[in-house]
């Protein structure tokens, strides 16, 4: 997680709603936790500060490119800024 | 089975099912839906769900126009979280798997989330609030008109909220509130005070506790100890049904004191008069037997009602109370607030040290016309039965003289109009700063009784604000600097041949009542709750003894010794009293 403020609020729900275009089911592992990772709520339960390392599981027929399009998603560091404002 | 801890505001333990109130009064009991609704009930989930989502996307394009995009993103957070597949899913679920009532579901679904971020060591525990704010919109949307609300209660319930205005609580249904806590809140406050009035256990001051439980599961509430309950295990619940059971068979008991006098062993009679704030709680003090009513505090007046209480609205309210007690004394005080709870508008800017500000009979001389309709309404009232003014925290005597001056002034006033009232009312003070019990001598040429209000007298004489937790142990009744100041008191007034007594948590404790008949006292006024004791500890006694309790105790240096020692008499009585 390289975003200075930790996988907050915003780039929660654009991860998401990614996660959400895709048929395959896909999980967030931090830990020992396990999240639904088209759930919101269940991805800020992960509270993941930045630096935390995060593994990102998609099962199912389009898993593959679900991979792609959400590890783009953290390759652009979620469209932030370094210094931008948490929402 | 959680166990809470706050502070114990009003005695009693109940057990009862919990009904909670969020900030905004929402009640959401535990209900479920017939299986034929199933459908009906989840297409007004649907709709709710709906009706906020539409709610948020206004708000969030109106503050995107007048703030910017960066603010409006908190509702982008607010929608993405409504829509959540996961919280969708598990919300039909609850509705159609387990036939939980909409709003149920709700409540309990958010708040388990919101208890998870509460949780977590890190910023996103603040969108536990975010949480909070979906929970009140789906609320609103789901009740819509049929809300309940406090005042619609039918059945007996605990009443769990994150704070209780003294209005709210006064308006509270004796019948089936048992009992209440609140997240916010401390000792002395005026909810507390009310509580107390209503005779119902009350805890303040647990802290956040209100996303652990839900409406109409069980809890016990001990006002005893200040402990909130939740989710109580079989064992805990027979323990305090017991004590549930003993304390009536006590209550039974005391109860046959009632038409009994308040007399010692050896045969000096003692007064014993009630401590009231609502009107309705004569009717408390009547029941248990007391001797007129020593302290009628008549804040609630001001503290009630969203304008400033009418002529009328004050004469209603003494007359109610002077006619119910049959020509016995009722002492009326007039207002002791603080300017911060009042609704004037010439209020004084902040001020850094309320208790040693502008308040009681200092705002009373500095707002005339406001005192002046009190004073006429209690005049009025005078000729109703034997009614008695007394002023709060006199320190000086020019303050006593200008109170007494402004009475005559209305007296006159009233004498033009040829409204009856009794001239020879008699007019009183209370003792509650060091400075008038030192100079008790003076005043106590111009007065007609006193009364000691132990509360502010410890708090002034010790230099300690017994809410404030960090000094709160300092706080002590059984100070020698409090005694000497007790006695020095009660020796003026008897010399003078002027009554004394003593109002303030000190006379309602039966620790102290040997203290306080050995000092010479014959008048205690006490909460309602506390006459069945108090009236039972005189009658277990002989002022002989007391005199001889009182000597030691003024002979002591520090609090603790006194308290150790005031404890082991009063064992020594009870042991008495039982045997």
């Amino acid at each position: 997680m390289a975003n200075r403020q930790g996988l907050h609020a915003r780039p929660a729900d654009l991860l998401a709603r990614e996660a959400r275009r895709w048929q395959s089911r896909i999980e967030l592992v931090a830990d020992s936790q396990r999240v639904d990772g088209k759930s919101i709520l269940d991805v800020l339960t992960l509270a993941a500060e930045a630096g935390t390392r995060l593994v990102v599981e998609a099962t199912g027929p389009d898993a593959r490119e679900a991979l792609e399009a959400i590890g783009s998603l953290f390759d652009r560091n979620f469209n932030e800024h370094a210094g931008s404002q948490q929402t | 089975m959680l166990k809470l801890q706050g502070i114990a505001v009003s005695p009693g333990v109940t057990i009862g099912e919990a009904l909670v109130l969020d900030a905004e009064g929402f009640r959401i009991p535990r209900r479920f839906v017939e299986r034929s609704a199933v459908d009906t009930e989840l297409a007004r989930l649907a709709h709710a769900i709906a009706e906020t989502s539409r709610e948020m996307e206004q708000n969030r394009d109106r503050v995107r126009a007048e703030l910017g995009e960066q603010y409006a993103a908190i509702f982008d957070a607010h929608l993405a979280m409504l829509h959540d597949p996961r919280l969708q899913q598990e919300l039909t679920a609850a509705v159609r798997d387990r036939n939980w009532w909409p709003e149920y579901a709700v409540s309990r679904t958010l708040r388990r989330y919101a208890k998870v971020f509460q949780s977590l060591d890190n910023h996103i525990a603040q969108r536990a609030h975010d949480i909070y704010d979906i929970e009140k919109s789906l609320l609103r949307n789901l009740l819509g008109q049929r809300r309940e609300t406090l005042a619609a209660i039918s059945q007996p319930v605990i009443v769990l909220a994150h704070n209780l205005t003294p209005s709210e609580t006064a308006n509270l249904d004796r019948r089936f509130v048992k009992g209440f806590a609140t997240e916010l809140g401390g000792p002395g406050s005026h909810t507390a005070i009310v509580a107390e009035g209503l005779e119902i256990p009350a805890v303040v001051g647990v802290g956040p506790f209100l996303a652990d439980v839900s409406g109409g599961e069980p809890v016990i509430l001990d006002g005893n100890e200040g402990l909130v309950i939740l989710q109580p295990d079989e064992e805990t619940i027979a323990r305090y049904r017991l004590e549930e059971e003993a304390a009536r068979t006590v209550a039974a008991r005391l109860g046959r004191l009632r038409d009994l006098p308040a007399e010692t062993g050896d045969g000096v009679r003692v007064q014993i008069m009630g401590n009231i704030e609502f009107p309705s709680e004569v009717e408390q003090c009547i029941d248990r037997g007391c001797d007129g009513i020593g302290l009628y505090r008549t804040e609630f007046l001001y503290l009630t009602s969203k304008r400033e209480p009418t002529e009328e609205d004050h004469f209603a309210a003494y007359s109610f109370v002077i006619q119910a007690m049959q020509g016995k004394p009722v002492v009326i005080r007039t207002l002791d607030l603080g300017a911060d709870k009042m609704l004037t508008e010439t209020m004084p800017e902040e001020e850094r040290n309320p208790c040693l500000g502008l308040r009681s009979i200092r705002l009373s001389l500095r707002q005339l016309p406001m005192f002046r309709t009190q004073l006429r309404a209690i005049l009025r009232a005078s000729g109703l039965g034997d009614v008695r003014v007394m002023f709060p925290l006199i320190s000086t005597i020019v303050e006593l003289r200008q109170a007494k001056m402004v009475l005559a002034d209305v007296m006159e006033d009233l004498a033009e109009h040829g409204i009856a009232f009794n001239r020879k009312m008699p007019v009183g003070m209370m003792v509650e700063t060091p400075a008038a019990a030192l100079m008790l001598d003076a005043f106590i040429k111009e007065v007609d009784f006193v009364s000691i209000g132990t509360n502010d007298l410890i708090q002034y004489t010790l230099a300690v604000d017994r809410g404030n937790k960090e000094v709160a142990d300092l706080y002590n009744a059984c100070d020698p600097a409090v005694l000497r100041l007790l006695r020095r008191s009660l020796d003026v007034a008897a010399e003078a041949g002027v009554p004394a007594n003593v109002c303030g948590q000190m006379s309602g404790s039966v620790m102290f009542t040997q203290l306080l008949l050995g000092l010479g006292l014959r008048q205690l006024s006490v909460p309602a709750s506390a006459i069945p004791e108090v009236k039972q500890a005189c009658r277990s006694v002989s002022v002989a003894d007391c005199r001889l309790i009182a000597e030691k105790a003024l002979a002591m240096d520090g609090a603790r010794e006194v308290k150790a020692y005031l404890r082991d008499q009063l064992r020594r009585l009870l042991a008495e009293t039982v045997a």
